[in-house]
């Protein structure tokens, strides 16, 4: 039964990796905090559902590398089941009154904007200047310092660390792992040949060799999928393996460019379908608007040329 | 029977648009794209943990959760509205325009002060129509519902082509996690990087739109405030 890493080997993981390692066990922590802040809830019907939810998805993130790979699948599907069975809801949080956030800000003024900067800010010079890190721990890194930054600003007691961040966490809910899980998926579909049939269809349109037709294909087919499914995320995974990859990557294009944009190009795609609802058209009910689609009404003109924007830029950065 | 392969994705596009869990879509989709393959449960199984635990990597953003909690007890949003409150004098589509690049800035720092509840409604809309208002007199219902999408659209602008500069933003993560699954070799730090430039050009459209819009509100009640006077 094979497994990631191999306990008795794991004082050769190297640096890099073992820091990655403890930033997944601190993530897997929060995810513990979550499950127990549902426990504690009493009101919460499902709280020992939700609580397994939030174990089960620690358990794979602390302990998933050493065991053999397909109990994490197992995981997975517990996971998908759980939510399925819509078993995952919020808990009771610490949220702070708004006359509180308002004495606070008073307080403090726009010092309470430095500890946020300093997440994004720390995250570039770090990953930039500590090669040996690895650009994903400058992530984990920056969230420390900027942790330290915001005690001394706000002279907060330690536990809101905790406190708030389960707090999110919560607010975020298991639609967080999407991403993650749409990665996987990618990994999945590759594994499975979907990309070569897909880019087989594909073919037909793309004459040989026109890197120009192939960028326009793929940012429209972003647009397209995701104003289908309303979830740019998902349109990545399938497009990018799809279409992204075979006719711009392996024909020379810089990858980094073509996800970067692809990803936005399908945001285009999202600005104008109404099966993005909780960004286009609950928001109409919540201003009271007499039409429903005039928030997309009003986003079409710049979504389209936003989409023809991306074509270009990609093709020019790209190649 | 190449294509029966593609039931994974026919799956994902179902799933979506009739509103499933997504998460269970997603697993789903996975499984069968697997069985249709012909890999062995044990070998789904197998592959389907394997890429889980390789694309953690998607879900570092949770690292960030503490410090933007304390930062929003501490009154992150209060100071926020204070600064959009204390633009006077600004037409409405400058309203909107200053509003967007605000929400650009705090998506690529990746502060949530977002949110259409929590700012278009209370704050950017109402100052929007009010600006209407001042220099226009009454605005008829047609142009009110023009000003609340162009609100609303202002905030969906800001996040979505600004949050990818963050490093530790969820899209970032995805596409790195994606393409090192790939095969190719990409980090946060790359896509945070090259998502700045179509970021400011959003900016850029959005506030070019919002000026077009101005010029209209003027043609259309340009005489108005005269005759109100």
């Amino acid at each position: 039964m094979e497994s990631m890493y191999n306990i008795a080997e794991l004082s050769k993981l190297g640096f890099s990796k073992t820091v990655a390692e403890i930033f997944y066990i601190v993530i897997g922590l929060i995810f513990i905090g979550t499950g127990v802040k549902a426990l504690k809830d009493k009101t919460l019907k499902v709280r020992g559902y939700t609580a397994f939810f939030w174990f089960i998805l620690a358990f794979t993130f602390i302990a998933g590398p050493y065991l053999p790979k397909f109990i994490t699948g197992i995981c997975v599907i517990l996971i998908a089941a759980l939510t399925a069975l819509n078993k995952v809801t919020q808990s009771r949080s610490d949220t702070p009154t708004a006359e509180a956030t308002r004495a606070s800000a008073d307080r403090l003024g726009y010092k309470v904007f430095i500890p946020a900067v300093t997440l994004a800010v720390a995250a570039v010079i770090i990953a930039t200047f500590w090669k040996k890190l690895g650009a994903n721990n400058a992530i984990g890194m920056s969230a420390i310092v900027a942790l330290i930054v915001a005690y001394a600003i706000t002279k907060c007691h330690v536990k809101y660390a905790v406190v708030d961040g389960e707090r999110l966490m919560d607010n975020v809910g298991p639609v967080g792992i999407l991403p993650q899980l749409l990665a996987a998926l990618g990994a999945l579909f590759t594994a499975a040949g979907v990309g070569t049939v897909i880019a087989n269809g594909v073919k037909a349109v793309i004459p040989d060799g026109s890197h120009f037709i192939a960028t326009a294909v793929y940012c429209i087919s972003m647009a397209l999928f995701t104003i289908i499914m309303g979830n740019g995320f998902a349109a990545f995974s399938v497009i990018t393996i799809g279409i992204g990859i075979p006719f711009l990557i392996m024909q020379g294009a810089n990858p980094v460019v073509v996800g970067a944009l692809g990803l936005t190009a399908g945001y285009c795609g999202t600005l104008m379908t109404p099966m993005a609802a909780n960004f286009n058209i609950m928001p109409a009910a919540l201003l009271e608007t007499k039409n429903k689609y005039s928030i997309i009404k009003a986003q079409m003109p710049v979504a389209l040329v936003m989409l023809v924007i991306h074509i270009f830029l990609m093709y020019f950065l790209a190649f | 029977m190449e294509v029966l392969k593609l039931i994974g994705v026919l799956i994902v596009v179902v799933g979506f648009i009739l509103k499933f869990d997504t998460i269970a879509v997603v697993v789903v989709a996975g499984l069968v794209t697997g069985m249709v393959a012909g890999l062995s449960p044990m070998d789904i199984l197998t592959t389907l943990g394997n890429s889980f635990l390789v694309n953690r990597t998607a879900t570092l953003f949770v690292l960030t959760l503490p410090v933007i909690g304390i930062c929003e007890r501490y009154g992150l949003k209060d100071k926020a509205v204070d600064f959009i409150r204390s633009l006077k004098n600004a037409t409405t589509g400058k309203v909107i325009s200053v509003y967007l690049i605000i929400r650009a800035a705090a998506a690529a720092f990746s502060l949530r002060i977002g949110g259409h509840p929590q700012f278009v409604r209370p704050l950017v809309n109402p100052m929007a129509q009010g600006a209407a208002v001042a220099n226009y007199g009454k605005v008829d219902e047609k142009t009110e519902d023009e000003i609340k999408g162009l609100s609303a659209a202002a905030e969906n602008y800001g996040n979505f082509f600004a949050q990818n500069c963050f490093m530790g933003a969820s899209g970032t993560l995805l596409i790195a996690s994606t393409l090192t699954d790939q095969g190719y070799k990409v980090d946060a730090l790359d896509v945070a990087l090259k998502s700045w430039p179509i970021a400011v050009i959003a900016v850029i459209v959005g506030i070019i739109a919002n000026a077009f819009y101005d010029a209209k509100l003027k043609k259309r009640f340009g005489n108005k405030k005269q005759e109100a006077k």
